[in-house]
């Protein structure tokens, strides 16, 4: 095992007990903190997280994510965002608030298959988690590569404060969007480029275990600049 | 159960049972996490002479939607013997004995998953025995709850089984076929070894209240040994692929 801060977990072992918060994937059994999940065990200012190493996407409030139409009833469409709950994006939220079912044709903006870049406004499970692609960076998507890793290597793949992702944009001059629910859009004028940052991409996605993975993919990104 | 009336000898005079082991050793167990692609999380496990291979879907969408819960997600097992896993060929149809495996390994492994965090969705776990030799629900048990971990499903804790049981009027630790057969009694454990609770229990045969106690604390101790191995499983499938030591 690592040091006391970073630790490989598994469901039941006892973090850390203490004064500490309980965050992600954790749980208190009096001042123990128990992980849920197989993962890594974060503590960061008082609170205790564990950095998942497996599983699907579970909706969650305000997450960013990458979803396909799959289809529309008179008032909203259905979204598959990769996950065992599908999406819901109102017909108001495209149309505005005098959207009416008579006059206005959901399939005209949004067609089975087409894919959006949208936020979810309220995933509170006891309904199908509702989506907005009404913001800066959000809506349809028209161009690009998408790309599908497992959700849990997400928080590998952007890195402390964004360093691991912006590292690869600034490398590649791509333009990456991604969904927390383990898809993502790679745009980019250059072609090298665009392979370059899918191989990162990649190399993150298979080695999201290793430590020094921001040193390798520096690396990488630098090998083949010609 | 009670048949003292056969002529195996089930412990010899120098306490060595009829597979070599000591009244308070278990058969020896391996697993290994994630062995099948397309289920969202598997283990493989050999305990002893069983060979169990567990699959786990989920949460998913339930189907029939009339199954599904408003308040909490649901898991659903299904325990099934090949028709190869025993020496008669055995009918692959779900017997009394299988529908009853599924229901007590359901039960067991509901405690341990944090069903409340997936309402409507239902977590599926199918078990297949390939090969049997006494003490398979047990075996099943352990390897569905690795596997539920491989899925990444969040749990309490990982659940633990192994029987301890009484044959030759002697107190043993994990009960294999032939003793389950002329033995005198079986008690199936479930545990928690982090919470300390027990999610299964099972009595066949009659003991007496002392014995039951020593029969309860060695199979508990049989869990936690059990345990080791299943957490190195998915320490192996994890955390060995590089990374751990190189920071």
């Amino acid at each position: 095992m690592n040091s006391e801060k970073n630790r490989h977990v598994i469901p039941g072992e006892v973090i850390v007990s203490g004064n500490y918060r309980s965050e992600q994937n954790t749980f208190m059994i009096g001042e123990k903190i128990i992980s849920s999940i197989i993962g890594l065990s974060d503590i960061r200012d008082g609170g205790v997280r564990v950095i998942p190493l497996t599983g699907g996407y579970i909706p969650k409030d305000d997450d960013l994510v990458i979803g396909k139409i799959t289809s529309h009833s008179a008032m909203s469409w259905q979204v598959n965002i990769n996950s065992c709950y599908d999406g819901m994006l109102p017909a108001s939220d495209v149309f505005g608030r005098d959207f009416s079912s008579h006059s206005d044709d959901l399939a005209s903006k949004l067609a089975n298959g087409d894919l959006i870049v949208a936020r979810i406004v309220n995933a509170d499970m006891t309904r199908d988690p509702l989506l907005t692609i009404s913001g800066r960076e959000l809506g349809k998507i028209d161009s690009g590569e998408l790309i599908q890793i497992s959700p849990s290597k997400v928080p590998r793949l952007i890195g402390k404060r964004g360093s691991m992702i912006q590292m690869i944009e600034h490398a590649t001059n791509a333009n990456v969007t991604i969904g927390q629910n383990g898809l993502l859009v790679i745009s980019c004028e250059d072609s090298n480029g665009l392979i370059k940052a899918i191989n990162a991409v990649e190399l993150i996605e298979e080695q999201a275990h290793v430590a020094n993975l921001t040193d390798k993919v520096n690396e990488m990104l630098e090998s083949k600049s010609d | 159960m009670g048949g003292r009336d056969t002529d195996i000898v089930l412990l010899d005079e120098n306490g060595i049972r009829s597979d070599g082991r000591k009244v308070n050793e278990t058969r020896k167990v391996s697993i290994k996490a994630g062995v099948l692609k397309n289920a969202n999380g598997s283990a493989y496990i050999e305990f002893g002479d069983n060979k169990i291979l567990v699959g786990v879907y989920g949460p998913r969408d339930v189907h029939p939607k009339h199954m599904s819960d408003t308040n909490t997600g649901i898991i659903r097992c299904r325990y099934h013997m090949t028709p190869f896993s025993v020496g008669e060929r055995k009918n692959p149809a779900p017997s009394r004995r299988e529908i009853e495996i599924s229901k007590v390994i359901k039960e067991a492994l509901e405690p341990a998953v944090m069903l409340k965090q997936f309402p409507r969705t239902a977590v599926d776990v199918y078990m297949e025995v390939l090969q049997a030799d006494g003490g398979t629900r047990c075996a099943a048990l352990t390897g569905a709850s690795v596997a539920l971990a491989d899925a990444g499903i969040p749990m309490r804790d990982l659940v633990a089984g192994c029987a301890a049981g009484k044959a030759a009027d002697t107190i043993i630790l994990d009960v294999n076929n032939e003793e389950d057969q002329a033995g005198q009694a079986d008690l199936p454990i479930g545990y928690m070894p982090n919470l300390e609770k027990i999610t299964l229990l099972q009595l066949d045969g009659i003991l007496t209240s002392d014995e039951y106690k020593k029969c309860l604390e060695i199979g508990i101790d049989g869990c936690k040994q059990v345990y080791e191995i299943q957490k190195k499983a998915l320490q192996d499938k994890y955390f060995t692929t590089g990374g751990n030591n190189n920071d």
